[in-house]
C-alpha cells in the first residue's frame, strides 16, 4: 500500500463552523478506509498540538455552539489509530509556542530532517 | 435627524472555509447587541453565508449523530443575529449581490434580506459612520 504524508499548514480555516480541522477530519476518514497515512504539522498548524486550546463560548444571539472543536483531541484520536504525527521544531521556536503543553506522542523534527522524512512516502499532500 | 450609529460590513468569504466569515459574524453580532444599525453587503462567496439550503450533518469522526453534533450553519447564526436585533432594536439591512447569487445558484435566503447590485455598496458607504471590509485573501 502506498504511504501518504499529509502536510497540514493552512490552519484554523473555518474550524469554528466545521467543529473540526477539515484536513485532520479527512485524515481520519482516509485512515478508517484503510489508508496508510501520517501527518506533518507545520507553520501555524503546529498549535493544533496544544492541549490548552479552548474554543467554547461562541454564541450568536441565543444560538450557542454546543460542540466547539477540540482539535488536539482529534489528533490524539488519530494517533491512537496508528497515524504518526510530526511537527517542525523551528515553527514552534519562531512563534514562541511552548511545546511543554503539546500532546505526548507527536514527534518533533527539524526542517533539515524533512527530506529524509519525505523520502519514506509515495505521496505527499500539502494542504 | 437620527444620531444612531450605523456600520457597514462588506463580506467576501464563503462559509465553512475560512475563519474570517465567523469573525465577521461575531463583529456584526456585537454591533447588533449594542443596538447599532448594521448594513451588510455580501459579495462573491459571502452570499452563501445565508444560503437557505445549508443543512447540518452528523460527524463520523466524532461518532455523533446529526442531533448530537449540533453542527452550526451560518444561515442559522445569521437568523440568530436577526432575532437578537429584534430585542436590541438594531436594524439590519443585508444585501446579497445579485450577480454573485446567480453565479452560485444561492438564490434562496431569508426574506429579511434583499438582492441588489454593487451600486448599493456606495449608498451604504455614504450613509454609514464606518465601513469594514473583510475580503478574501
Amino acid at each position: 500500500m502506498k504511504k501518504i504524508l499529509q502536510i497540514v499548514e493552512s490552519a484554523y480555516r473555518g474550524t469554528l463552523e466545521e467543529q473540526d480541522d477539515t484536513i485532520i477530519w479527512l485524515s481520519h476518514i482516509l485512515k478508517d478506509a484503510g489508508g496508510n497515512i501520517d501527518i506533518l504539522l507545520r507553520g501555524h498548524a503546529i498549535n493544533y498540538l496544544s492541549i490548552k486550546q479552548n474554543a467554547s463560548g461562541l454564541m450568536f444571539g441565543q444560538k450557542r455552539q454546543t460542540q466547539p472543536p477540540h482539535i488536539a483531541n482529534d489528533i490524539a484520536k488519530i494517533m491512537e489509530k496508528g497515524v504518526m504525527v510530526f511537527y517542525i521544531s523551528e515553527d514552534a521556536v519562531e512563534r514562541g509556542i511552548e511545546i511543554e503543553n503539546f500532546l505526548t506522542g507527536a514527534q518533533k523534527i527539524s526542517v533539515k530532517e524533512c527530506p529524509q522524512l519525505f523520502s519514506k512516502y509515495n505521496h505527499i499532500l500539502h494542504w | 435627524m437620527s444620531t444612531k450609529k450605523k456600520l457597514t460590513f462588506v463580506l467576501m468569504d464563503p462559509p465553512f472555509e475560512s475563519a474570517r466569515s465567523t469573525t465577521a459574524l461575531r463583529l456584526i453580532g456585537i454591533a447588533v447587541n449594542k443596538g447599532i444599525d448594521v448594513n451588510v453587503f455580501a459579495y462573491e462567496g459571502a452570499v452563501s453565508l445565508a444560503f437557505a439550503g445549508q443543512k447540518p450533518h452528523s460527524n463520523p469522526v466524532h461518532g455523533r449523530s446529526v442531533e448530537e453534533e449540533d453542527h452550526p450553519t451560518t444561515k442559522d447564526w445569521i437568523a440568530a443575529i436577526y432575532e437578537q436585533a429584534k430585542i436590541s432594536g438594531s436594524k439590519i439591512d443585508w444585501v446579497q449581490c445579485g450577480f454573485c447569487v446567480d453565479e452560485r445558484g444561492a438564490g434562496e435566503y431569508a426574506p429579511e434580506m434583499r438582492r441588489n447590485g454593487p451600486t448599493e455598496l456606495l449608498k451604504f458607504i455614504e450613509n454609514s459612520d464606518n465601513v469594514l471590509v473583510i475580503p478574501t485573501r
